[in-house]
């Protein structure tokens, strides 16, 4: 079975499941390599980046994913994902270090300079999107094959290649389920549902995929 | 607060579930943690240990310190006020902090109210040893919940009670008949709105974090098991004779609860843990849990 899986070591694993389950897109955790097995895409969620490096070295995921993706696989990193594919990280060393462009970790300030935007993404929905940016990274060069997708006041929010996309915002955290569908195309899954926007979302959905035992 | 500002601030909590938050008392062992794979840090001037071995008056940290601390990590960094002190608040939101800890590890300024969270832009989390406890604060405006515990004794005990206690109070709601809840709200004390998205959810609404007591790897695995959705670590990295070893094996724990193998292998060979008190041992006064309501 295709499916896309979420990379489970630590961060917003769970609001990624709810936006693929909105989607009828088949999902999946991704703890060890053996949950590579049979996916065609997996996301690298928010969180942060030097506990899911840590992590993805402590288990050989690391090795794992990347031949997983010169094989084909594709990759979605948001936030802290995005981190962990970017070659090159100001200031540190980099991780996956999958996707040739450059990013800055943290780079708006503190949780006081979060903030919510919306905006069109042409190549993604035909209607402006809401985004979400914590603590949010800024991609500051992009390589050789790849392309913007959302460039903002001087840096780039979103960007993609053949195999790999990353956005430095969270459309996990939103009611839209644009980036998801997008991506769930890249994986070459077809989306069932036309709707680009989850009318049932609410910022406390995530709570049905994390109960108390 | 803003709703919308309310709800950011509850994403960030979000971005650290699955992880551990350390208490660490300078910018070295900030770095150290960093390194562990910390998913933030409580700046703080003593940990809890030395809090409760010192005694005197525990107040906010000097800003000098804490600043110290957010210059030398990128992760979040938190800080702590006194229970009610909404000028230390004040303060730490100034000094733009990631998250603010109104914490019963410091001396209480006001014994009969908390702090006015709504009146803030920057994120609170609260302690909590039961139901009544965490709907308060979030009624309040905390965007993240932590069980109190019993803070600077290497002893998961308290933490373990007021988990067990807050989830079996979660299921009696979940399973109350909603016109049942009003009446149960009133002889609770429990705040109805928070209460009605409790018994919606079947848990809280926000991040729950185990915290107070927490010294070992199985310690860890054991609150995630119970149900909490990360880890605060405080005395009991810097308190213990190898930290950067302990602070990793302690991460891997969190993520690998449900796995008895992994964290068997990381508990290994990380040597002495830190000093444990009994809690029967701890006049009344001097329990931290104690305090708030």
């Amino acid at each position: 079975m295709s499916g896309i899986g979420v990379l489970d070591l630590q961060g917003g694993v769970v609001e990624h499941l709810e936006h693929l389950a909105a989607l009828g897109v088949p999902a999946s955790r991704v703890k060890g390599a053996k949950d590579l097995d049979g996916l065609t895409g997996l996301i690298l969620p928010g969180g942060e980046s030097t506990c899911l490096t840590r992590l993805l070295h402590g288990c050989g995921l690391d090795r794992e994913i990347a031949e997983r993706c010169h094989a084909g696989l594709k990759l979605w990193g948001t936030c802290a994902g995005a981190i962990l594919l970017a070659r090159e990280v100001v200031g540190e060393v980099a991780s996956l270090g999958l996707m040739d462009i450059r990013i800055q970790r943290n780079a708006f300030g503190s949780q006081l300079d979060s903030f919510n935007l919306t905006v069109a993404v042409p190549a993604v929905a035909p209607e402006p999107i809401p985004l979400t940016f914590i603590r949010a990274p800024k991609i500051l060069r992009l390589g050789q094959g790849v392309s913007p997708l959302l460039e903002i006041d001087g840096y780039c929010a979103a960007a993609e290649d053949r195999n790999s996309l990353v956005t430095v915002f969270h459309p996990e955290l939103t009611p839209s389920l644009a980036f998801h569908r997008y991506f769930a195309g890249k994986c070459g899954i077809p989306v069932p549902i036309p709707r680009i926007a989850s009318a049932a979302w609410q910022a406390d959905s995530w709570v049905g995929y994390a109960p108390i035992p | 607060m803003t709703a919308e500002r309310l709800v950011l601030n509850a994403q960030l909590a979000q971005m650290l579930k699955g992880g551990v938050i350390m208490d660490v008392t300078t910018p070295e062992q900030a770095g150290i943690a960093e390194e562990a794979g910390a998913v933030a840090v409580m700046a703080l001037e003593r940990v809890p240990a030395d809090i409760r071995k010192e005694g005197g008056v525990a107040r906010m940290s000097d800003p000098g310190l804490i600043r110290a601390i957010q210059a030398a990590v990128s992760i979040p960094v938190m800080a702590k006020v006194r229970i009610g002190h909404f000028v230390e608040a004040q303060l730490l939101e100034a000094l733009k902090i990631d998250y603010i800890d109104e914490s019963e590890v410091l001396t209480p300024a006001d014994e009969e109210s908390h702090i006015d969270k709504t009146r803030f832009s920057i994120p609170f989390v609260c302690g909590a040893r039961n139901l009544g406890e965490a709907c308060r604060r979030i009624a309040e405006g905390a965007a993240m919940i932590r069980t109190k515990g019993e803070a600077g004794t290497g002893n998961v005990v308290e933490a373990v009670r007021h988990m067990r206690t807050m989830n079996r109070e979660i299921r009696t709601i979940r399973d109350l008949p909603r016109e049942e809840l009003t009446g149960f709200c009133r002889d609770q004390g429990l705040p109805y709105e928070v209460a009605l998205k409790v018994r919606e959810a079947g848990r809280l609404p926000v991040v729950n974090f185990a915290a107070g007591g927490i010294a070992t790897p199985a310690d860890a695995a054991l609150m995630m098991q119970l149900g909490c959705d990360g880890v605060f670590v405080g005395s009991g990295i810097f308190k213990s004779s190898d930290p950067a070893r302990r602070a990793a094996a302690i991460v891997q724990a969190t993520t690998y609860a449900d796995d008895p193998e992994k964290v068997l292998e990381v508990s290994a060979g990380l040597g002495e843990p830190m000093a444990g008190i009994e809690i029967p041992t701890i006049p009344q006064e001097a329990r931290l849990a104690e305090r708030g309501w």
